[in-house]
């Protein structure tokens, strides 16, 4: 249900941390997928991701979190040719 | 009047007037850019900065846009924030004017009325502060620098209560550079009456984390607005709280609108700004006469103060509203518009018309202001005005 004027905080004043309940990961046309084998955790993927939807944890990239992701490919981009361990593939291919 | 309070009695223009209240106030910052005629407030103010006479971090600005964004900034931090401008630079933080009060920061602007260019001009009108009219800030005319004065400090009370800012306005060069008696506070009254102030939201406040300034569509958009707009609806009851410990406390009393011989008044002309002054000098000549006129001054313009004008108004014969700016083809100018439509329930409508004067500093002479009361007595006779709207001083 969603609120009355009445019932707002004084001037449009919002909880810190809003983002995380906005879901953007529907909004993704191609998904990455990250290979763990081929990933030689240099972390230029984590740096560069606009949505910090790369999952760091305990010193390690784990992989990417589909919730967030927007499917930009910018992790895919700036993995190092050498690795390559991330791959765009379109999301409808997964929604079959 | 308390007699325990020492007033200083000293000679200052509506400019230094302005300057020392905000120096009294001692803001947490002042963030502007100067501009004719409100340059000296700020110039003023940055030399009590630079003397250590205030301990407020002050931002000179590359714009006023720059400036207000800075005052946003400092306010959404919870700091007590004013600043200063005047026509473009008024207009230039347009944009940001509507952004302040949606976020519902008490920050305070000291602005002296001047005509919007073009054709380019430095002198009073009041089209820069009616450009601003819907941008949700209180406005506060100012007749004199006593009363400037006393509305800047107010003003800062009425904001950080009402969670709303406040414009308050002297006329450009005509209260802004004349040198006029001005009874001061002491300083220390001054911090006393403003008190510290405590913001509901501070984006400095590490323990309570909060997001500011967001994307708001369809589903949120309107409902903020409309508390908004009640917000500045219930603004008044908080005017009229400070106005009435301001005059216990140091004697002279402000209300949103105020009457002049308008008990028994006939014919009633509406003014704001330094106009009113020599309105009331006419009203007095015409009294001697046996005329029976009156005029009301209009203070507060926003939150507009509808009941009150009705109160005042109703069942007069004829009413002349003076207008310091004009819509250029609107019905008239936009304190007319506003007054005329305020009265438009009553049973007997009074017959009403505007006299827009003054644009661009032109000079409004007694002589002038009696021709609008002898219309006004033509419309009395008649039962209704020929013309609507009328140009008062301008040559054919």
């Amino acid at each position: 249900m969603k609120k009355g004027w009445r019932e707002l905080e004084t001037g449009s004043i919002d909880f810190a941390g809003r983002a995380l309940q906005y879901e953007t990961g529907d909004w993704r046309t191609y998904r990455p997928l990250w290979s763990k084998k081929k990933c030689t955790q240099c972390f230029l993927c984590w740096i560069y991701c606009p949505d910090s939807a790369v999952i760091a944890e305990d010193g390690e990239i784990k992989g990417i979190d589909l919730k967030y992701c927007k499917g930009c490919g910018i992790c895919a981009k700036e993995c190092p040719p050498k690795a390559s361990a991330i791959e765009m593939k379109l999301e409808s291919e997964f929604r079959k | 009047m308390p007699k325990n309070i020492k007033f200083t009695v000293v000679a200052r223009t509506g400019n230094e007037a302005m300057a020392e209240a905000m120096r009294q106030i001692n803001p947490d910052v002042v963030a502007a850019y100067p501009i004719t005629p409100a340059t000296e407030v700020v110039q003023l103010f940055a030399s009590f900065v630079a003397d250590g006479l205030v301990e407020t971090e002050f931002v000179p600005a590359e714009s006023e846009h720059s400036a207000i964004s800075a005052c946003v900034g400092a306010a959404a931090a919870g700091g007590r924030v004013m600043t200063s401008t005047s026509s473009q630079g008024l207009a230039l933080m347009h944009e940001i004017l509507y952004i302040a009060s949606a976020l519902r920061l008490p920050i305070v602007i000291c602005e002296v009325n001047r005509a919007l260019s073009g054709p380019i001009n430095i002198h009073c009108d009041h089209s820069d502060t009616m450009g601003s009219r819907d941008a949700g800030w209180i406005q506060i005319f100012s007749e004199n620098a006593q009363e400037a004065y006393d509305s800047i400090i107010q003003a800062v009370r009425i904001s950080e209560l009402a969670k709303l800012p406040s414009l308050v306005t002297t006329d450009g060069f005509i209260i802004s550079h004349e040198m006029q008696r001005l009874e001061m506070l002491p300083d220390k009254e001054v911090q006393d009456f403003l008190g510290e102030y405590t913001p509901e939201f501070s984006l400095l406040d590490v323990d309570k984390p909060i997001l500011m300034g967001t994307f708001d569509l369809q589903d949120y958009f309107f409902e903020h607005k409309r508390a908004q707009s009640e917000a500045m609806s219930v603004t008044p009851e908080y005017m009229e709280q400070v106005s009435r410990e301001f005059a216990k406390r140091y004697g002279r009393e402000y209300g949103m609108v105020e009457a002049y011989m308008a008990d028994d008044a006939e014919i009633v002309t509406v003014v704001m700004g330094s106009a009113a002054g020599t309105t009331r000098a006419v009203v007095n000549e015409l009294r001697e006469e046996g005329i029976k006129a009156g005029t009301i001054k209009i203070r507060v313009f926003r939150p507009f103060p509808r009941e009150w004008i009705v109160r005042l108004l109703k069942g007069r014969k004829a009413i002349g509203v003076m207008d310091r700016a004009d819509s250029l083809a609107g019905f008239g100018g936009p304190v007319f518009t506003e007054v005329r439509s305020a009265l438009y329930e009553e049973k007997t409508k009074p017959p009403t018309a505007d006299y827009i004067y003054g644009l661009g500093g032109r000079d409004l002479s007694m002589e002038e202001i009696r021709g609008i009361y002898e219309e006004l007595q033509e419309i009395q006779k008649d039962g209704k005005a020929g013309n609507l709207v009328n140009y008062v001083g301008v040559r054919e």
